[in-house]
């Protein structure tokens, strides 16, 4: 098993656990968390690519990490104030409960 | 050896803060997760993404988390079990995920690949690129992020009330 | 003669490594630079806690300590033994796992600080090519440690206070960077060895610091603002000050781990001072060129000493900053002129060097400061106090 593999092994498992989670909890933060660690899965991968793949002089892998980084925080600050407004609102973090537009 | 040692740290707690039933140790976990994470890229020498990982990540999206876990509190959330009712079910949704993605790793063709000596990664280099390669997404990172800083600041600000 | 002295401990450990097989060499230094400034800044903690209490005392026209030892100096050894020996209550709906864990990441985040540190020439365990951001993300993670110390307390009081340190650090951070993102500009790296070898030489006899420049001294004073705020020290010590909120997310901490919380907030105040020295003062660098011959760790020491002597100063003069003065003394004033101060510098770089130079940049600090005082103060009516029942 290459070093390459093995990174790309823990990414798909990190990537695994977090679509889980994002799926199946209720809690809307836990979903957030669950993107988040989707979000640090793809980056790996980028990292690992950047490290063992071809051409790593042009430093792509690094960059896009890079700006991937600032894009996820940006995001995770975004969704936690809709959090909390949502929760201003109904006051319930739980986003089964949150279905008042369903016909 | 020690890229194990790290990457069973990493999916320890990526696999704690998705099945705790507490929202802070999940948080905390993830914490962990994010510093393992950072560990491995210090292996593979990325330096400057390692840290920047620990700063933006470890120092601020999880106090972020925690902050909007403090301020949507449910009150009396206590139960008895350390991890949450739906586990088995999550386990069972990773588990086939992860069969799928590691059968595809498996049958490309990354596992044939020659191991390159480390690159060369000093921050005179990242400093070029982003100035002069990537500069365009330089600026637009920037605009983005006070974007979502004002829209956060505007979407979680309390509705000013007209009549008391 | 003023070479081996300068070199004294690198020699010292060089010539103990050497006994050891080849392979296990690295492992060996590191290991006693390690163990090296674990010791060196243990004692620097006990030295500081009586002097801070004999010199608060002064300033406060009272006597400090001045029991045990000679002039009280052997208090640390008594407070030592006291927080070893009281009794270690851990509330009983305290998250016992995360009580625990909070002063012990605290103080390992603390010291693992220092590794960036060049506390001499030659003498630095970690030349990092990243190590002024390094030095940032570590320290970005003693803010979970506090808000760890405070929610598993379960106490209001100490949710409080952690969430109000945690306001006031992430804001202080912003200014902090960016007084240290000017030095980088000037210097052209992040290595903290680099930076300090581009503030070595001598004009005359007059040393090329970054603070002798209208940049480095405004980015010198914004960064030092920063660092006290950072380390939750007076005047900006509202989350754990003692006549507001008890102790704030230290409440519920008692005997040893209460002595980890100050060994940590202690040694985060002291690397933090260590940084602007080696950003702003020059490093291990000497004052003038005449005495280039003290050993270069002397020099750092008695800069550390400075600066450590300036906060106590600074505690014992200045009230407490109420929390919404606090912020928009972050958010409104320091943030923007931090920002100029980039502007300043990059016009510095692009300047030949000359009068012209100097004035431009000196006008282009002193006017905003002028300026944004002014309009920011405009609304308040400070008038001479008048006290109703005290004539």
């Amino acid at each position: 098993m290459t070093p390459l593999t093995s990174c790309l092994l823990l990414s798909a498992l990190l990537f695994a656990i977090g679509l889980a989670g994002a799926l199946m909890r209720r809690n809307a933060i836990l979903v957030l968390i669950g993107i988040e660690l989707m979000l640090n899965a793809a980056n790996l991968n980028f990292i690992a690519f950047w490290r063992y793949g071809p051409n790593p002089e042009a430093l792509t892998g690094m960059m896009f990490a890079i700006f991937s980084i600032g894009v996820a925080a940006a995001e995770a600050a975004v969704g936690l104030a809709l959090i909390i407004s949502l929760y201003r609102h109904t006051k319930t973090t739980n986003i089964d409960e949150v279905n008042s537009m369903r016909g | 050896m020690l890229f194990t040692i790290f990457a069973i740290l990493t999916v320890a707690g990526a696999a704690a803060a998705m099945s705790l039933r507490n929202l802070v140790h999940s948080v905390l976990a993830l914490t962990v997760a994010f510093a393992g994470l950072a560990a491995v890229y210090l292996h593979l020498g990325a330096q400057f993404i390692g840290l920047a990982q620990i700063l933006v990540y470890v120092g601020a999206v999880a106090i972020l988390i925690v902050f909007a876990i403090l301020l949507t509190r449910d009150a009396g959330a206590t139960s008895q079990s350390i991890l949450s009712s739906s586990w088995i079910g999550n386990g069972t949704v990773v588990l086939v995920i992860f069969g799928i993605l590691a059968w595809a790793i498996h049958h490309s063709a990354t596992s044939q690949r020659v191991v390159l000596p480390q690159p060369e990664a000093s921050m005179q280099q990242i400093g070029n690129a982003l100035m002069l390669r990537f500069a365009l997404p330089l600026e637009i990172i920037g605009v983005l992020l006070t974007v979502a800083l004002i829209g956060a600041v505007t979407i979680a600000m309390r509705e000013k009330k007209e009549t008391r | 003669m003023g070479e081996t002295a300068d070199q004294f401990f690198v020699t010292l450990q060089h010539w103990l490594v050497g006994h050891a097989p080849a392979s296990l060499q690295p492992i060996l230094s590191s290991l006693l630079s390690v163990v090296a400034i674990l010791g060196v800044f243990a004692l620097l903690f006990a030295i500081t806690t009586v002097l801070e209490r004999k010199g608060l005392g002064r300033i406060q026209n009272r006597y400090g300590p001045n029991r045990v030892g000679p002039f009280g100096f052997l208090q640390p050894i008594a407070d030592g033994i006291k927080s070893l020996t009281k009794e270690d209550i851990v509330p009983h709906a305290a998250d016992k796992v995360v009580h625990f864990l909070a002063p012990v990441v605290l103080v390992l985040a603390a010291f693992s600080l220092y590794a960036v540190l060049p506390l001499g020439r030659n003498m630095v365990l970690a030349n990092l090519d990243a190590g002024v951001l390094f030095f940032f993300a570590v320290s970005s993670v003693m803010e979970l440690t506090i808000f760890m110390a405070g929610w598993s307390s379960r106490n209001k009081y100490s949710l409080l206070g952690a969430m109000r340190a945690i306001a006031q650090m992430i804001s202080y951070e912003v200014p902090l960077i960016l007084a240290s993102v000017t030095v980088i500009m000037a210097a052209g790296s992040l290595s903290t060895v680099a930076i300090v070898e581009k503030q070595a030489g001598y004009t005359g006899i007059l040393p090329h610091w970054f603070v002798f420049t209208p940049w480095g001294f405004a980015g010198f004073v914004l960064f030092m603002i920063a660092a006290t705020a950072e380390s939750n020290r007076s005047p900006f010590d509202l989350p754990e000050g003692e006549s507001e909120i008890i102790a704030g997310y230290y409440t519920e901490y008692s005997g040893f781990k209460f002595a980890l919380f100050f060994l940590g907030e202690y040694l985060g105040m002291f690397a933090i001072s260590g940084l602007g020295i080696t950003l702003f003062l020059g490093g291990w660098a000497a004052p003038f060129s005449f005495l280039a011959w003290v050993p270069s760790y002397l020099w750092f020491f008695a800069k550390l000493l400075g600066m450590i002597v300036v906060f106590i100063w600074v505690r014992g003069t200045l009230p407490r900053l109420r929390m919404d003065q606090l912020m928009n003394f972050a958010w409104k004033f320091m943030l923007p002129m931090a920002l100029l101060n980039l502007v300043t510098v990059a016009v510095w770089h692009f300047l030949p060097q000359g009068v012209l130079r100097w004035i431009v940049c000196g006008l282009m600090v002193v006017v905003p400061y002028v300026l944004l005082g002014r309009g920011l103060t405009r609304g308040w009516k400070l008038e001479k106090r008048v006290y109703r029942f005290a004539e």
